[in-house]
């Protein structure tokens, strides 16, 4: 970090946070995606796989944000969170269940004693355009209903027009708005455009008072990719020894296999280090990456190769 | 200019036939029959083959019948064309005419098989009641040794015009007829998946095949081990694989195949639909 501000000054004023954000050193475009790429090759055997399998699985945000959504539906999601391998009690339980609003209460019902986070999408996702005081009307009810992490997303008009005060303000009433809850703050850099505005975005998002600060919706392509994520867990990493308070990452969109959740954990390890691998402070939200995670896991216990018709279709 | 030399041939790398491409095995070994060298798969080729096979699956099985019965019989043109290619291999002049005309036979069963092993039950009831066949999904086949073409096609025509799509291990002396018909398949209309052949050592990828839960039916003609078939068989009874036994005595390929190759691989639904008089 050049700067040496304290941070509480930093977004003190329009100039000054843009001053701050504008002030943290460029991505290195190519730097970044060859890190990632090496990243990548890392072989990991057998013992350390199956390690890496069942902490991928207890850091995976079992997702689903379809209009089509039902209570049916997030009842049967719930206790596939409970319990993702049926032919396996030794299977660890997902991080959280994350839903539209609407359908929190049901969640929260069903989740309720397992230890199992309720996560719910507010503030007008995925688009976040919506006047701020509905932002934070549906995060108030996120929250009576009974979820204990929210995920918002920033308002990329804002962020992408230099208006930097403006989107941090939205994130800080959201963060009170919140109260005990999780926030989780989605860059969805997929807007973005370039790796200094996600670098910027997770500063500006972790300033905020963001705990997480999430790749993308899932809405918009690309979603999270792995220089992405890279970048964001730098920014994490550089946070933690500026101010002291650990802000997790959530990887979500596009993560399918469990060759590739295994990749971004050892970029986690080699980035941000040992503190972050853990589902306090590194997510997956995904759908269908848990049934590749089970199939990798029962491919390991039983020596034999498994198939799709063994796990719950979602 | 300097003077011509001789030309040398370009020689043929055997490969795999997995997905519609052909790559070399994952391990990067191979073995030698005839002095040639043959790609040894492992166990991450029968890994990708199966998921070929399976991504292939529901295209090809919902694909019309009559549809899949002129890309069969297409691929019979592509072998026909290729009968020099074939005798070349040693598969004898008998064996290749016989086999271009098994999998014209098989073809013609495509649009006719749900005809004869469905049925419209008669029911005390005011419902249609109705059987219809339909394919088992991914077939693991084990290809016979004694006759490596048509032995060949016969285990593997029946299995896909019934809509299934197949794995096939092929005879571990005598791979090179099944790299060519692979070649045959490749360049006809048959989509890629739909028949993958591996080469290599039944022995060693026998038991992956086997014990793949992803795997539906397992033809296991090609073993001549019996404590090898029945291993196989109990393996792959774990994963409720459906399994058809080697034949106890040798068999005469040039005989009338009969249709059980395909009806063993045909599951019936019963549908029952009200009559709404």
């Amino acid at each position: 970090m050049t700067t040496t501000a304290p941070l509480a000054d930093v977004a003190g004023s329009d100039a000054a946070l843009r001053a701050f954000l504008h002030g943290l050193p460029g991505v290195d475009q190519v730097g970044a995606e060859q890190r990632a790429a090496t990243l990548a090759t890392r072989s990991i055997k057998t013992t350390a796989k199956a390690w890496a399998l069942d902490l991928a699985v207890r850091m995976v945000d079992l997702t689903t944000l379809e209009g089509a959504d039902t209570p049916g539906k997030v009842r049967a999601l719930c206790a596939k969170a409970r319990r993702p391998d049926p032919a396996d009690p030794g299977c660890p339980p997902v991080a959280a269940v994350c839903v539209y609003p609407s359908l929190v209460a049901t969640a929260a019902a069903e989740l309720a004693g397992s230890g199992i986070h309720v996560a719910s999408v507010a503030t007008a996702f995925p688009s976040g355009q919506a006047p701020l005081e509905a932002k934070l009307a549906d995060t108030t009810a996120a929250v009576a209903d009974g979820a204990d992490e929210i995920d918002m997303v920033i308002n990329r008009g804002a962020f992408l027009t230099g208006r930097y005060r403006h989107v941090y303000e939205e994130i800080a009433a959201i963060r009170q708005a919140c109260g005990s809850a999780h926030l989780k703050v989605i860059l969805e850099t997929g807007e973005l455009a370039t790796y200094d505005n996600v670098r910027r975005a997770s500063w500006l998002a972790m300033l905020a008072g963001a705990d997480f600060i999430k790749t993308s919706t899932g809405k918009v392509q690309p979603a999270a990719t792995m220089p992405v994520t890279l970048v964001m867990l730098e920014a994490a990493r550089d946070f933690h020894a500026a101010s002291g308070r650990r802000v997790g990452v959530k990887a979500a969109g596009g993560i399918r296999a469990a060759k590739d959740a295994i990749r971004y954990l050892v970029m986690v390890n080699e980035t941000a280090g040992e503190a972050w691998l853990s589902p306090d402070h590194f997510r997956f939200g995904a759908s269908t990456l848990l049934n590749d995670l089970l199939m990798q896991r029962t491919r390991l216990a039983t020596g034999h190769y498994s198939g799709p018709d063994y796990f719950t279709l979602d | 200019m300097p003077e011509q030399t001789t030309r040398l041939a370009v020689r043929k790398t055997y490969k795999l036939f997995i997905g519609g491409r052909f790559p070399r095995s994952e391990s990067g070994r191979t073995y030698l029959v005839h002095d040639t060298n043959v790609a040894l798969a492992s166990r991450k080729d029968i890994r990708d083959a199966v998921v070929a096979a399976r991504a292939a699956a529901p295209a090809w099985s919902g694909a019309t019948a009559y549809h899949r019965g002129q890309i069969l019989y297409r691929a019979a043109e592509m072998l026909e064309g290729r009968r020099d290619e074939f005798i070349a291999l040693e598969c004898g002049a008998d064996d290749v005419d016989a086999a271009v005309d098994r999998w014209v036979w098989y073809a013609g069963w495509s649009d006719k098989v749900a005809q004869v092993y469905g049925n419209a039950n008669p029911v005390a009831g005011p419902y249609f009641n109705l059987t219809a066949p339909e394919p088992t999904g991914v077939v693991g086949v084990v290809a016979p040794d004694d006759s490596p073409l048509l032995g060949l096609v016969s285990v593997v025509a029946p299995a896909i015009v019934t809509g299934n799509t197949v794995v096939v291990l092929a005879a571990e002396n005598a791979p090179l007829p099944a790299v060519t018909l692979a070649e045959v398949l490749a360049t006809s209309d048959v989509p890629g998946g739909v028949v993958n052949i591996l080469t290599g050592r039944v022995t060693e990828t026998g038991g992956w095949l086997a014990s793949h839960a992803d795997v539906n039916a397992l033809d296991l003609t090609g073993v001549t081990d019996p404590a090898l078939a029945a291993a196989l068989e109990q393996t792959a009874a774990q994963t409720l694989t459906r399994v058809r036994r080697p034949p106890g005595l040798p068999v005469d390929w040039h005989a009338d195949p009969g249709v059980g190759r395909m009806t063993w691989l045909l599951e019936t639904k019963t549908v029952w639909h009200p009559k709404g008089v």
